[in-house]
């Protein structure tokens, strides 16, 4: 008896969501018919995503993720979840992904080769310095004079050069890891980041070093937006930007955005 | 002209223009079958990007002068501690035994350990340790980790090259009242490192390449630069801009060490 009810429920369940889906913006537009395949970055990094599974939908981008599937009209069982490098996002040809998040800001030139969504973020940046040099001064001009070091993939490498100048070279690195490396080996004194990931490494990652600076995300020519990245003409465009400006009107992005970064005003400005 | 002469210079003028039709076709084919494939103009746009190019080239190549920095004041280094290492290995006497095993065990672990790992762990290690500023720059200890990789497979020739000077010629030396160590010194490793050299030519080589590895700890070479590039133009382009540099680098060099071993096999017939 209970065996026939779960397949009634299920049938009703499976032509429910399939109905559903069907008069959906995305109807027919992903890559798998029916789900809704997104990318992250291998490992995904917190508070992004907590403990490097997405499929929990913990931490920030994981929510905004399935925030926006259900917007789409998918079920948190339609998400599928893969991973991708930036390499593999640009290059030519056919994408593993219907849109891929972790972190992308949108450049004029980036959105040359490949869309970006309308953006969910806009990340401060953020001046983390190693525990011999907590006592630097938030000042352009004090930080000038530090070795500075930035992950080489990221947008914080032209805003180093474009707003700190430092009097030496940057070292660059590949990733966060190797940037946590070189601070840990006295290396470099400060490296740029966006400010939740330069609040979450000094917090958890990096003992003893501290975020002394944030610059205003108003201030600078180019502020980090994050956005969705999507093959270069990819239909789902326009129905991802609609679930993202629905999720704004209602105001579900900012509980998101609220529950899982921390308050930043904590954080100095940079003059 | 002999009639054996004509017919010879008949014969090159054929294979020469064998060689010139089918050389023309296989490049023609390539240049006009290539950009029917469907995803050709994406692939030139991403990988091709003239206008990209000329951007980035200017960077790439001053960055480039970073790898001619690390290569030259490592390669000398590689050349003396392979050298110490093969002697090192080829040590006769039983007092000397612990020096062989040290000899052997370097060449195994470097040889076997793959490069990168290598690199990080002396690079991001060592200076992990607490050293003071400047002696914990990623560019001594990254190049240190090209040292002792580079060192192991040199020293490896260097003994073959020691092994290839026959016997005799030892025996010969030792009989006219030399010292062991005037033998090696003076009859042995002139003939050894003479053999070797076009194998060393390919060794600075894979050298000149691999310095690219020390951009995982930090020094912006032109590896890195190229990344960077990629990153913010989302466009391969600038790879393409340093294989060009290396190879106009490589390309002589490698011509060189051909010809060196071109002459050396003349020169053993």
């Amino acid at each position: 008896m209970s065996k026939t009810l779960t397949i009634a429920a299920s049938t009703v369940l499976f032509l429910s969501t399939a109905a559903y889906a069907q008069d959906q913006c995305a109807a027919g537009k992903t890559l798998t018919d029916g789900k809704f395949t997104i990318a992250t970055g291998n490992p995904a990094y917190y508070p992004w995503v907590l403990d490097d599974a997405p499929e929990s939908g913990e931490g920030f981008e994981a929510a905004v993720a399935y925030a926006v599937a259900e917007e789409m009209g998918f079920a948190a069982d339609d998400v599928v979840w893969v991973r991708s490098s930036f390499d593999e996002a640009i290059q030519p040809g056919a994408k593993e992904f219907d849109v891929n998040m972790q972190q992308y800001s949108i450049t004029p030139e980036r959105d040359q080769v490949i869309d970006f969504s309308t953006p969910y973020y806009t990340a401060p940046m953020a001046v983390l310095v190693s525990p011999n040099s907590t006592e630097t001064a938030p000042t352009l001009e004090a930080l000038k004079g530090l070795q500075w070091g930035a992950v080489g993939s990221t947008t914080a490498v032209p805003k180093l050069a474009s707003i700190i100048q430092p009097d030496s070279d940057p070292l660059l690195y590949g990733d966060n890891a190797d940037v946590n490396a070189a601070m840990s080996a006295n290396q470099i004194d400060a490296a740029l980041f966006d400010l939740p990931t330069a609040l979450f490494l000094s917090a958890v990652m990096i003992e003893g070093s501290k975020v002394i600076g944030q610059f205003p995300a108003d201030e600078n020519d180019n502020p980090d937006h994050f956005g969705m990245l999507m093959e270069e003409g990819n239909p789902l465009k326009a129905c991802v930007d609609e679930a993202l400006a629905a999720l704004m009107a209602n105001g579900k992005l900012a509980d998101i955005e609220a529950k899982w970064l921390q308050d930043t005003t904590g954080v100095p400005l940079i003059k | 002209m002999t009639r054996r002469e004509r017919y010879e210079a008949h014969q090159r003028r054929r294979s020469l223009v064998i060689a010139t039709i089918s050389t023309v076709t296989v490049v023609a084919a390539i240049y006009f079958l290539v950009p029917l494939a469907p995803g050709w103009s994406k692939v030139q746009q991403s990988f091709f990007n003239g206008e990209t190019l000329v951007k980035t080239f200017p960077k790439l190549l001053e960055a480039f002068r970073i790898n001619v920095m690390i290569f030259l004041w490592s390669a000398p280094a590689i050349a003396v501690l392979g050298l110490l290492i093969a002697l090192a290995r080829d040590a006769k006497s039983p007092a000397l035994f612990p020096l062989r095993i040290f000899g052997a065990a370097f060449t195994d672990i470097f040889r076997g350990v793959p490069v990168i790992l290598t690199v990080y762990l002396i690079g991001f290690g060592i200076p992990g340790l607490g050293l003071p500023r400047p002696w914990n720059s990623p560019y001594i200890w990254g190049s240190l980790a090209l040292i002792l990789t580079y060192s192991a497979y040199v020293a490896e020739i260097f003994r073959s090259g020691i092994d290839s000077v026959h016997h005799s010629q030892r025996a010969a030396a030792l009989s006219l009242g030399l010292s062991e160590r005037q033998v090696m010194r003076d009859v042995v490793l002139p003939q050894a490192i003479r053999n070797v050299v076009p194998s060393q030519m390919n060794m600075l080589i894979a050298l000149q390449k691999d310095v690219s590895l020390l951009s995982f700890i930090g020094p912006v070479e032109i590896f890195r630069q190229a990344g960077v590039f990629k990153s913010l133009l989302a466009n391969f382009t600038p790879y393409v801009g340093a294989a060009i540099i290396f190879l106009i680098v490589t390309i002589p060099a490698t011509r060189y060490a051909d010809h060196l071993m071109a002459r050396q096999m003349r020169e053993r017939r």
